[in-house]
This record gives C-alpha cells, structure tokens and sequence, in this order.
C-alpha cells in the first residue's frame, strides 16, 4: 500500500482538528508508516468471501418509549463544566473566518 | 491493627464488617493512611477522596447500625480508574484535556458500587484515554510497579492494579479495551477480569473503542473479584449495548471451583519462543497442576490471532479518533484560543493540540487514515473481516474445550521507558490479551508465580465463550487454591514492603 507523506499527515490533522506542529507531523509521518507496515498483514486474510464484523455480540436495535427519563441533567449541570457558558447555553467563539 | 485491615482480602474484610468487629471508618481511615504513606512512591492515584470517604464510610456504618440488609461488600473501600466518570469527583482519563472537570453524573458500574454501599477512595491512574500498556502515556506522571519502583505496572489500568497491588484498597474497577485489566494483573501479581462484552454497563465509561470496552474487577484474589462482578454486571437500559438477560451469581462459582473432566484448551500460537522463558515455565507449572487435579490439557490452534493485533490497532484507532471528536473546547474541558483569537475550529484545533498526548494524537491520526476514503476497505474493512475470522478460531475452539489458556502477556513488567520510542513494540504486549476483546469473550488474569530470571509477577490467562462468565472463577479459584498452598499464601505476600518509601515520596514530590 502507498507511503504516507507529510502532506498527507498535516491534511489528516486538520481533519482531526489537531494543529500539529512541524515537528510533530514529521515524526508522525515516520511512525505512521512504522505502524500502517505493521497492521496492513489484515489485507493476507481478508478475502472477499469473509463476511465483516462490527460488533462483538449479535445485538438488535434498543427502542424505548419517547419521554423524558430520571437521570436528565438541569441546564445547570450541563453548563457546570463548559469552558464559557451564558445563562442557558455554550459560548463560542465565531464559526466563520474573514476569508469564508 | 492498620496493617492488618489493608492486608485483609475484600471478602474477608466484607465478613468482618458484617460482624461488627470492624467499622467501615476505621476500614476507610486505614487505606487512606496507606496511600498517604506509600502512593508518593507508587502514584497509583489522581484523586484521593479524603475527609470525604470517611463521611460516605460513616453513613454506612450508622445504616449498618440501624440494621439495614447490606451487601457482602458494604463498607469495603474501592479504587476507580479515572476513565468512569463520578459525580463530583474530578474524572480525567489521564488526559489534561479533560483537567479539573467534575462531572455530573455517575458512570452506571459506579453507581453500583455505591448502591453496595461501597466507599470510593479516589480515582486511580491510566495511560491517556487508555492508550497504553505502561501508565507511561498517562498525562500525570506514570504508576510505579509496587513489585520494582523502576518497573510498569502495565496499562492502561497500572493505577488500579497497582493500588490493589500496595494494599492502597482491596478492589478497584478497572476497563478493558485491549488488555487494560487483564496486563496490569499479570505485571503486579494481581487478579483482572474483563467480563463478557455488554455483561457490565458502559454508561459513564469514558468511550476508547465502543466495541471493544468493557469495565470489569481488579482485586488480589478470584473470590474478590467474583463479588465486586456480581456488584458491577447486569443489564443497563442506558447501554445499548448491554446484554439483557439475568447472570448467575460468580461467587458462587468460586465456592464450588472444581476443575475434575474440566477441558482446557492451550493456545498453540500464544505459547512459542516469543514468550520470556520463565513466563512459559509459571505457566506450564499451572497446567501440570489442574492436569494433576482432573483438568484434560488439549492443545488447540487459533491460526487467526496471529493478525489480531494488526486489526486491533486498525479498529481501535478508528473508533477512537470518532469517540474523542467530543472533546471540542465547548461542552467540558480545557480550551485554548489561538494569539488574536480565531473561529471555532481554531480554537478546538489549538485546544486538541494542547490537551492531548502524542500517544492520543498519534492514535487519532491514524484512526482517521484508516477510515477515509480510498483507503476504508484495504484498511478498516479488512480488519472487521479479520475480527470475524478471530471469532471463529473461538467458536471452533470452544466446540471442544470449555476454557481456553496461555500466559497473559510475553514478558514480565519491563523497565520505564524500554518501549516508549517504538510504538509497535509497546502494542506487542497485547497479543494474548486483544483476541478476547475482538470478539467480546471473557478473560482473566491471575498470578501463576514469580519468574525465576527476574523474580517478577507472572500472570495466566483464561478464557471463555461469551457470557460462560463462570467458568473462568471456576478455574481461576481452582487453580488459585492450589497454587497458593504450594506457596504457603498469596504471591504479593512475598512482594517488597513499601513502608520504607515514604521518605522518598516526600521529597520526590508528585512523581
């Protein structure tokens, strides 16, 4: 499978919403292609013919009735550990940039 | 008196409160005294609930008084790895992203215990998000092995095995994504288990791979264990994924133990050259013992779990880089905003940097490669058919044994920072342990000797069919039993006695 580059790595970041460093992306770039090396053996074994699994447990999906349960937190609770918070909601800061 | 109520087992010292020849306040005030003295050296805990245990272990003893039918555990002090989330306590997951949050609710296994009237001391240490086999990646400072201060207690849950390990509390929770339970009681000579997947409530739970988590006991021996699962497991309708039917009782599996026409598979491929030396020995020893008890040795061949760990570290990172999406600078946590300000994603990216580790970014960043496009199937895909071929060396083997062995992990605890600069020698540790989790069964962890090379804890595994549950106490107290009379009483009798480190810790300071 192809190298992983530092393009690539920075473009993942940003992804992931981490702002790395140049430094950090240059000694991810190495790692990651240390550790994709190590895992992509999956591929030997992996056969068309092999069904997928995604869960550990066959399970059905839950449903239960729409009200509201015992174990809802107040508005307050909720807040208590948010960074910024106005009486009722989550403070942010600006969802667009200048340039958008 | 202090020394004798630490060194009490978790059902022993259950009995004695029950009897009255103990209260809970002075079973409280014993364990806080000892991680006073000793946790400096140890760093099992984040947390130390204090003044404020006592209260709880006061209310248990004026309930105890009134003649309130309470549990075999009420009373009993109890460790909880920082992933759980507890109601006013600060709950990390190791992270700085996550520094000073109090949360607002309980995880549902902490509630449990709570309901069983037992006392919460404090939050124990782990790898960051539990990414670790070392409690090196934890953003605190790791946990020192109680065995080797210079040693890892393993990980990611090294904090609660270690504080059950210096006799810092009887039992503790602890989670397993991969070996989390199960690797730390191998490294510190303690007893782990990792229940089936969904038998124990993740609500609360601080998600690393949803399908791969699962909270479970850490205690020093299989009785203790036992009662803490009977505490912890049962069906939670705010886990979806928790199973629905009723469990038998685990303690009573450790009561009756009787390993007689019990068949025992070994693992071929978990049992070669690659395991240190006098792990194999400790563990062929144990099975010539339930050999000579009445248990059939058979060896078997799970021809898949050689890819286990390359699909584990393609599924874990994964769901992973998808759970710690939540930790976004808005709702808790740290924030950081850029010089001059910036949008919303600024911000979060700058807060992410900050607030998480390398292994976490590291782990993150590859969960993202895997699942984008173009890469999805040759990845990710290939690695959920990996899982499927996994479950069915499991089924094909439980088609004709009833538990399954091998040791628990390659090596005993290796030295602080042996591993740390390369990654894929540090996953290598899980390659007893990962199986189990990829397609939900059970596992424990169990001391089977000291290694005669390095004189260091060495753990067994065993394993079972989904939801047989049981028959891992069954064998696991069986065999606890025989060996502990060819030792003359548990292994951590013979562990270091820390009461000289209190000195050190001093002066070391948070370490």
């Amino acid at each position: 499978m192809s190298e992983i580059t530092a393009e690539q790595v920075a473009h993942l970041a940003n992804l992931a919403r981490i702002a790395l460093t140049d430094e950090e992306i240059e000694h991810l770039t190495t790692e990651l292609g240390q550790i994709m090396h190590a895992v992509e053996q999956v591929s030997e074994v992996a056969t068309p013919d092999v069904p997928p699994t995604s869960h550990p447990i066959p399970m059905q999906n839950v449903f239960r009735d729409d009200v509201v349960g015992t174990t809802v937190l107040t508005a307050d609770e909720a807040l208590a550990g948010a960074p910024e918070s106005d009486d009722s909601r989550f403070k942010v800061s600006a969802i667009l940039g200048e340039e958008q | 008196m202090s020394d004798e109520l630490i060194r009490l087992s978790a059902a022993a010292l259950g009995a004695k409160l029950a009897a009255g020849e103990v209260s809970s306040v002075e079973a409280t005030r014993a364990h806080l005294d000892r991680i006073a003295a000793v946790d400096g050296a140890v760093h099992a805990f984040l947390h130390v609930e204090g003044e404020r245990a006592i209260e709880t272990a006061a209310e248990i003893d004026r309930q105890r008084a009134a003649g309130a039918p309470l549990g075999p555990l009420a009373g009993v002090p109890i460790a909880i790895k920082d992933v759980l989330v507890t109601k006013g306590m600060p709950s990390t997951s190791g992270s700085r992203i996550l520094e000073g949050w109090i949360p607002p609710y309980d995880a549902t296994p902490v509630t449990k215990v709570r309901e069983a009237g037992m006392i919460p001391l404090g939050k124990t240490n782990m790898d960051e998000f539990a990414m670790g086999s070392s409690t090196e990646h934890s953003a605190y400072g790791p946990t020192h092995n109680p065995w080797d201060l210079d040693r890892i207690p393993g990980g990611s849950g090294g904090g609660s095995a270690a504080s059950v390990a210096a006799f810092e509390a009887p039992l503790a929770l602890g989670s397993d994504t991969g070996g989390s339970i199960r690797q730390p009681a191998h490294v510190t000579g303690t007893v782990g288990v990792k229940p089936t997947y969904g038998a124990v409530s993740r609500y609360g739970s601080i998600a690393l791979a949803s399908s791969l988590d699962q909270i479970g006991p850490v205690t020093r021996n299989v009785l203790d264990a036992a009662l803490l699962h009977d505490v912890i497991a049962g069906h939670d309708p705010l886990d979806s994924t928790s199973i629905p039917e009723a469990w038998p009782s685990m303690a009573e599996a450790v009561r009756r133990a009787d390993v007689s026409g019990l068949r025992i598979g070994v693992i071929k491929e978990l049992d070669s050259d690659g395991f240190q030396a006098g792990v194999r020995q400790r563990f062929h020893e144990s099975l010539e013992l339930l050999e000579k008890n009445g248990a059939e040795i058979v060896e078997i061949s799970a021809p898949h779990f050689e890819y286990a760990i390359a699909a584990y570290y393609l599924i874990l990172p994964a769901e992973a880089s998808s759970n710690l999406a939540k930790f976004d600078s808005v709702r808790f946590g740290l924030r950081v905003t850029p010089e001059g300000g910036g949008t919303v994603e600024q911000v979060m990216s700058a807060t992410r940097e900050a607030g998480f580790g390398p292994e976490v970014k590291r782990r993150i960043i590859l969960g993202t490669y895997a699942l984008s496009a173009g890469y999805y199937d040759a990845y990710y895909g290939s690695a959920q058919k990996v899982r499927t071929l996994v479950q069915r060396d499991f089924d094909a083997a439980f088609a004709n044994v009833d538990v399954l062995a091998s040791p628990t992990a390659p090596t005993t605890a290796f030295k602080f920072g042996e591993k740390l600069a390369d990654p894929v020698s540090m996953y290598l540790n899980d390659i007893a342990t990962i199986p189990a989790n990829l397609a939900g069964v059970p596992g424990i962890s169990l001391p089977s000797g000291l290694a005669p090379e390095d004189g260091l804890p060495v753990g067994i595994q065993f394993l079972a069919p989904a939801r047989e549950d049981a028959r891992l106490y069954n064998v696991g107290a069986a065999l606890e039993q025989l060996l502990e009379a060819q030792w003359g009483g548990p292994l951590l009798a013979q562990a270091p006695d820390l009461s000289t480190h209190e000195l050190t810790a001093t002066e070391e300071g948070a370490l």
